[in-house]
């Protein structure tokens, strides 16, 4: 588990860094620069698959702050993404398009969302756990197909983008695209600085040895739950910008098989890393899209794959890079 | 001061059919060392389980201080000041020895929800850390992951943790599971040092570090108190003798 | 109030096949500690089998011993090949391998069946309506699903109480490194649990195919209401998935038939409309929430772990 001692952009030269760090790193600063060779190229393809992966990469970034820092497995994540996603198109359908109102709604009704679900899931461990939140995931995904006015199973189309009073303009993919970069960048430093203060400690302690935490004097309930809620709102963030960036919302979203896709790109890229998330993200969605370029039946390269990282690949590429660096295996 | 520190009246605890606790009896004052004894499968865990708040009682009460904590949960029990560390090595992995210690400094140094500083550079955490680490001889360990403690160093460290939250009542179990002669010596002095400035509990199999050490000491068979006593007491005890010490339980030093 | 008995029986048909799901899952659980969510895909390969081997056969029933046995062996292969290396893993690890299967088996079916799903159709026999009240009718074929799994259960319940395999997966369950220890074959044990398992998810899989569907990801939507019913009736307890099963089987079907009449008594007919099918839908995990508030381990749940 490696602790982000300093945020590398700032401090790249002076820190040790691991090679897990320096590939994270770089990743970033290529990200920064695809706008400009989609501009040069002409290839606006590149910018909508990337963008789709900084907002992807984004949820993945929460949830691997429930899981990878936290321990709390959950397998309902994907309905945080619905849940900040609809409520920009509902606010937009009823005629609410500022995103100063649509944004922190989504990230409130997330939140909300979040502290409900958590009340009741975190109440139990392990599997339970994974398939309480499956469950209330799928509850949400209900809801969601019965929401006839906003399109009901074939989802809503989301005619007009967030609008910041002409201070952001999202219809402009680049401008779009950087927003959500920086959004990322951002989530990873804070969270980077959120999992080495107290707060992020009694988490880290809980995931450890809950029971320890609670003998020395830690009511752990309560930081579970609010890491619980920071998580689930910040992926109804990246649901917000998902929203605005296909233009589109619906239920499938939600489906518990997207909350799967999650779990994947946060353990491909390593679990309680700093960058692993987007690693994962970034490996999980260009691998998915090389296949599906080569073959009809991607999944059934994609499957195996899983299941080799599966058993092969404890702690995701990060533990691999780093265990290169130092020539030990994963 | 009159009214003890830990007063334990009919503490009863069932499994299944197993009475692992039978109304057990227990007054322990002020600054008093006192020791529980007992053969294996005695209920001497359950016992700091319950008192600990982890295992719910069947009947009778605890007071400490002169109030009921029966219904109190365990993050609570810590908070009033009783500490416990545990018979089987329970330590956050994947942390240096000092970051231990800290995090139960932290627990008792208000609440937690701060969200931005690194409280890994938080001397209010790391200082009386790196003391309560100094009190059980690793404080030159600090900065060593738990997993490349031995064994022993780890037991200090069951202790050092409980120190830091500078409880009023130290639950012991066991502390010495597990160490050789020249490690249970060093930590039979480091309990002597602390006798006196904080209440203990000690569970132990260890006879002579427990005769040396306690001011009383109660035995307990199949969750029972048969006997209750300072140490010359307690040795002569028909029933203790016939019951436990009879049997000459043997501890091996590794 | 024929209505109700009707939708009464078909509620409990519905928990009849949720249990055959849950009973292997929850036995797969249960001993190996294993989660294993490619168990909708073995529900899948059951009824693709089953149409097929039908199709080849023209014959209802043999198309259905055929699909059994193919799905017990296609289980069995795919637990010695990608169901192994997984035991003994932490929970994460499972989710991902199995998720990884999942994907593959979608794809699989896809390219040996096509995209376009397969029909199941019913021998005539099977068709009629039967009178189980006076004045009740009901679908023989449904009643026929009801019987079968019944003894099933029956057939579970004998296993596992009275036979020595019996006692080697309850004692499994309780104690594994005992069980090894004791020199019985665990590997042997495992798969083959492991493949009656496949093979009850085969039979659910088949034998709704001539009512509901035969298609690709039908295993998804079903797999949730299964991990559901094992955690109300508690991971790891055959018992508890039974009664878990009845009981989710007639919520979701009685909810979808009353509720959207109930709500209308109540509330406006576009509320009550709106509303409905989600309330329907969600009425089961509502179930499942409040029972994990005050009963945490489910409603029977297994005495060990």
């Amino acid at each position: 588990m490696s602790a982000w001692r300093e945020p590398p952009r700032l401090y790249f030269l002076a820190s040790r860094l691991d090679l897990g760090t320096t590939v994270a790193a770089t990743l970033l600063a290529l990200l920064a620069l695809v706008p400009v060779y989609a501009a040069l190229t002409g290839d606006v393809y590149a910018l909508t698959l990337f963008t789709r992966v900084l907002i992807l990469a984004l949820a993945a970034v929460s949830l691997n702050l429930i899981m990878g820092y936290g321990g709390m497995v959950s397998f309902g994540h994907a309905a945080y993404l619905g849940i900040g996603g609809y409520a920009v198109g509902i606010l937009w359908k009823e005629g609410f398009s500022s995103g100063f109102l649509q944004w922190p709604v989504a990230i409130g009704a997330s939140a909300l969302f979040a502290l409900a679900i958590g009340a009741l899931s975190l109440r139990t461990r392990g599997v339970y756990f994974l398939m309480i939140t499956l469950a209330f995931a799928q509850m949400i995904y209900y809801v969601a197909i019965g929401l006839e006015r906003y399109g009901g199973d074939d989802g809503l189309t989301i005619r007009q983008r967030s609008q910041f009073g002409g201070l952001i303009d999202l219809d402009n993919k680049t401008v779009l695209y950087y927003v959500c970069l920086a959004l990322l960048a951002g989530s990873i430093y804070l969270i980077s600085r959120l999992i080495n203060s107290r707060f992020g400690l009694v988490i880290q302690g809980s995931r450890s040895n809950d029971r320890r935490m609670r003998a020395i004097g830690f009511p752990t309930f309560r930081y579970r739950l609010a890491c619980f809620v920071i998580a689930g709102a910040l992926c109804g963030l990246a649901g917000a910008l998902l929203a605005n960036h296909t233009n589109f919302i619906s239920p499938a979203t939600m489906f518990w098989t997207r909350s799967g896709d999650f779990m994947v790109m946060v353990v491909l890229g390593g679990l309680g890393t700093a960058f692993g998330p987007l690693i994962g993200t970034v490996t999980f969605l260009l691998l998915e899209e090389a296949l599906s370029r080569v073959t009809e039946y991607s999944g059934l390269i994609l499957g195996p794959l899983l299941l080799l990282v599966a058993i092969f690949l404890h702690g995701g590429i990060e533990s691999l890079l780093a265990g290169l660096c130092h020539g030990k295996a994963p | 001061m009159s009214e003890p520190l830990l007063k334990v009246e009919g503490l009863t605890k069932r499994f299944g059919g197993v009475v692992a606790a039978d109304a057990i009896a227990l007054d322990i004052p002020h600054g008093e060392f006192h020791a529980v004894i007992g053969p294996n499968g005695a209920g001497k865990t359950t016992l700091i389980g319950l008192l600990a708040g982890e295992i719910p009682p069947h009947g009778g009460s605890i007071r400490f201080d002169g109030r009921n904590i029966s219904a109190l949960p365990v993050h609570s029990r810590s908070l009033l000041g009783i500490a416990r560390s545990f018979q089987i090595t329970s330590l956050f992995g994947g942390f240096s020895a000092l970051d231990n210690v800290a995090l139960a400094v932290q627990a008792h140094a208000g609440h937690s929800f701060q969200f931005w500083e690194n409280a890994r550079r938080d001397d209010a955490l790391r200082k009386p850390a790196l003391e309560a680490l100094a009190r059980v001889g690793l404080d030159a360990r600090g900065d060593i992951h738990i997993d490349k403690l031995s064994h022993g160093e780890q037991r200090q460290l069951e202790i050092a943790m409980a120190l830091a939250t500078k409880p009023r009542l130290l639950l012991l179990d066991e502390p010495m599971a597990g160490m050789g002669p020249e490690e249970s010596g060093r930590m039979v002095d480091m309990l002597r040092n602390l006798k006196g400035s904080v209440t203990i509990l000690l569970i132990e199999h260890d006879m002579e570090a427990v005769f040396a050490l306690a001011d009383r000491v109660t035995v307990l068979v199949y969750g029972r108190v048969i006997a209750c006593g300072d140490p010359p007491a307690v040795r002569n005890d028909p029933a203790v003798r016939e019951a436990y010490l009879g049997e000459q339980d043997v501890r091996v030093h590794e | 109030m024929l209505y109700f008995i009707e939708q009464c029986l078909n509620g409990v048909q519905l928990g009849m096949l949720l249990f055959l799901l849950a009973a292997g899952l929850t036995l797969i659980f249960g001993i190996m500690d294993l989660v294993n969510l490619a168990h909708g895909s073995l529900y899948m390969l059951g009824a693709y089998f089953a149409a097929t081997f039908a199709a080849a056969t023209d014959s209802f029933v043999i198309g259905a011993i055929l699909a059994l046995l193919a799905t017990f062996v296609a289980g069995i292969v795919l637990e010695i090949i990608a169901i192994r290396p997984l035991y003994g893993r932490n929970h994460l690890d499972h989710v991902l391998g199995t998720f990884g299967l999942l994907i593959f088996f979608n794809d699989l079916v896809r390219l040996i069946w096509g995209p376009a799903g397969m029909s199941l159709p019913l021998p005539s026999e099977m068709l009629n309506a039967v009178q189980i009240l006076p004045g009740v009718y009901y679908p023989a074929y449904r009643l026929v699903i009801i019987v079968v799994t019944l003894a099933v259960a029956a057939l579970l319940y004998v296993v596992v109480m009275w036979t020595r395999l019996g006692m080697l997966i309850r004692a499994g369950a309780s104690n594994r490194e005992m069980v090894g220890a004791l020199g019985i074959n665990i590997k042997l044990l495992y798969t083959l649990v492991f493949g009656f398992g496949a093979a009850l998810a085969g039979l659910a899989g088949l034998m709704q195919a001539p009512i509901l569907t035969v298609q690709i990801g039908m295993g998804e939507n079903i797999l949730i209401l299964a991990f559901v019913v094992i955690i109300i009736g508690g991971i790891g307890s055959i018992r508890g998935a039974f009664v878990a099963a009845i009981i989710v089987g007639l919520i979701d079907t009685l909810g979808r038939a009353f509720l959207p009449d109930i709500l209308r008594s109540v509330l406006s007919t576009n509320a009550a409309i709106t509303l409905a099918p989600s309330l329907s839908s969600m009425s089961i995990y509502m179930l499942m929430a409040a029972i994990l508030v005050f009963r945490p381990e489910g409603l029977f749940p297994a005495a060990s772990k």
